[in-house]
């Protein structure tokens, strides 16, 4: 491992040790799954067989897909059975598996990259997009201005930003942030500007000055569209990375994805694919577990006012 | 409370408030409308919906601007809102990112009036006159509307302010509900005699609260008669029974209707016919 990988290392081994000071109960909410007890309850309810339903009627297309029906797009791509032997092998064909090394490094050098620029968005767009909400002036300035660079498709700064920036991690990075940056910076300017005007005029009316209101209303307010924004932000992320390992980069998933397609290595360019799901995934939960944490009250609000035992 | 120093007298003379309507002619709301809040007293706006009375509170709280008028408080002209003048507004407005202390506490602490632990102590007291000191840790969504409503009552407590101006707090509240909010809102007034403008379309809850009673005129609004309401306070379900209550009513409802009947315009006889049989029912009510 070359130094370059340094710190992606320790955002790993922190986010690892994050997840393992949390109760064992916590880590199976972060991820989703069911601890013993539960796990009778799981296995009776509904929700659990549809959702191995729409799986297993997935895999099964794409196997009937590839070996039986007569479509013809299908028959040059493998089967899962291909796809899961490869995956899990210990001496993998086509050189990528669970057991090299190689697919670690480009899975650290993707997830370092996404989640560089995905931090950089939001401490950059989130105070943008306060300020885009909280000052009429600012955002006559910047949104005409903003409304016709977000339109602009990631790919197309590619080759400017390997012009201005040294190297092409830079530039790889920067293409992600951009459109990361953009989504959470809307998103909190629509936070704020959904804040109900009662809210204001009440802060103002018993005294708040304008800083009071920016952190007791504006920012509290605003904070479920922005974690909305961040959840669309990540997602936008990943997909405006990939393309960028594509056509820029040395490592990486899409790097790695774009490979398996030149050198005709059909099954890892699944196996890249699917690994993508799984992070993206895992992201995305991450991120609702913040937001839940940081607005208890909507918790609350969402479950109905469960609280209320007392009758008026 | 020290009440009967701070006065929170409001004079209102001659407001003009017109509202531009696209390709016609501006709409007139309040036309030469004068009126007092008299301190220390529970006046009660009463008129049809629509009639303007929620434009004038937001005038006389600060957050409109009249097209023409004067507005007084204890001599001094007013401009914009401010913590001496707080409205209750028809939708609750408590912050739901806060829970109910932190909500009650929030003005006080702001304008760095008390520290927090005195607000809290503060807010804690005031809590308890509303029956609130079980749900203070609670978030607004929490809470059922009532409690919404008096979680709103307690935040504008706390700051004392001269004169309480409330739209139609009890709007949406269902009757039971509605009517013992009125009964806690008595208490609440007797106790402290904040100068209260009570806004309401509600003729019973009018008349239960009132020390006076301000009818509004249907467009351009106007205040069309004062009604002084003599009912001995302490007050309670029982006035409703009162021979002078139903003097009131009758004398209240005789001027109410005549404005229902231009609301609903002469043309319309099915509305014409509904007005005769209110005003039916009135005689009846003062015959009795």
């Amino acid at each position: 491992m070359d130094t370059n990988l340094i710190l992606p290392v320790i955002i790993i081994s922190a986010f690892s040790i994050w997840i393992f000071y949390h109760r064992q109960k916590k880590l199976a909410v972060i991820l989703g799954i069911s601890t013993s007890e539960q796990i009778k309850k799981t296995l009776t309810s509904q929700r659990f067989w549809l959702l191995i339903l729409g799986f297993a009627l997935t895999i099964g297309f794409w196997y009937a897909a590839v070996y039986w029906l007569p479509f013809k797009a299908f028959h040059r791509l493998p089967g899962p059975d291909e796809v899961v032997i490869e995956w899990l092998s210990r001496d993998p064909y086509y050189g990528i598996s669970i057991y090299t090394k190689e697919y670690y490094v480009h899975i650290i050098y993707s997830f370092y990259r996404a989640t560089t620029a995905f931090l950089l968005a939001t401490v950059l767009g989130v105070p943008f997009g306060l300020l885009m909400g909280w000052s009429r002036r600012f955002y006559e300035y910047s949104f005409p201005l903003v409304e016709m660079i977000r339109p602009i498709p990631p790919l197309a700064w590619v080759p400017l930003s390997i012009l201005m920036l040294p190297g092409v991690e830079p530039a790889v990075i920067f293409v992600t942030f951009l459109v990361a940056f953009f989504v959470t910076a809307l998103n909190t300017l629509l936070g704020v500007q959904s804040i109900d005007q009662a809210y204001f005029r009440a802060a103002r009316c018993l005294g708040a000055s304008s800083k009071e209101i920016l952190y007791d209303v504006v920012i509290p307010g605003s904070l479920p569209y922005i974690f909305t924004g961040l959840q669309i932000a990540m997602g936008a992320a990943w997909f405006s990375l990939v393309a960028g390992e594509m056509i820029a980069a040395q490592y990486g998933l899409g790097y790695l994805i774009w490979q398996g397609y030149s050198l005709v290595k059909y099954p890892t360019i699944i196996i890249g694919m699917v690994t993508l799901g799984f992070i993206g995934y895992g992201s995305s939960v991450a991120i609702r577990y913040v937001g839940k944490k940081l607005m208890a009250w909507r918790e609350q609000e969402l479950g109905g006012g469960a609280g209320v035992t007392h009758g008026e | 409370m020290t009440n009967t120093e701070k006065k929170g007298c409001i004079e209102a003379v001659n407001l003009c408030k017109l509202f531009p309507q696209a390709g016609r002619k501006p709409l007139e709301v309040l036309k030469d409308c004068s009126l007092t809040v008299e301190p220390g007293k529970l006046n009660v706006l009463i008129g049809t919906s629509g009639c303007g009375k929620s434009t004038l509170a937001n005038i006389l709280a600060g957050y409109d601007c009249p097209s023409s008028g004067e507005i007084m408080m204890d001599g001094k002209p007013l401009n914009g809102p401010g913590s001496d003048r707080l409205m209750v507004f028809q939708e609750t407005a408590l912050w739901p990112w806060m829970t109910v202390m932190e909500n009650v506490i929030f003005g006080p602490t702001v304008r760095g009036e008390m520290s927090k632990k005195e607000a809290r102590e503060e807010a804690t007291r005031i809590l308890e006159l509303v029956g609130l000191q079980d749900f203070r840790d609670k978030y607004p969504a929490q809470l059922s509307g009532g409690m919404q409503r008096r979680a709103e009552l307690a935040r504008a407590l706390i700051n004392n302010p001269k004169v309480m101006i409330m739209d139609e707090p009890f709007r949406g509240l269902d009757d039971l509900t509605r009517e013992l909010m009125q009964e806690y809102y008595l208490k609440i007034f007797e106790e402290s005699h904040c100068t209260t403008l009570f806004i309401t379309t509600e003729l019973e809850e009018a008349i239960f609260l009132a020390d006076r009673i301000l009818i509004m005129t249907f467009l351009p609004g106007q205040i069309k008669k004062v009604i002084d309401v003599d009912l001995p306070r302490p007050r309670d379900y029982r006035v409703l029974t009162s021979k002078r209550y139903l003097e009131i009513k009758g004398e209240t409802l005789e001027c109410l209707l005549e404005e229902g009947r231009k609301c609903f315009g002469d043309e319309c006889n099915i509305a014409n016919s509904m007005v005769d049989e209110f005003r039916r029912q009135a005689n009846d009510v003062c015959d009795r």
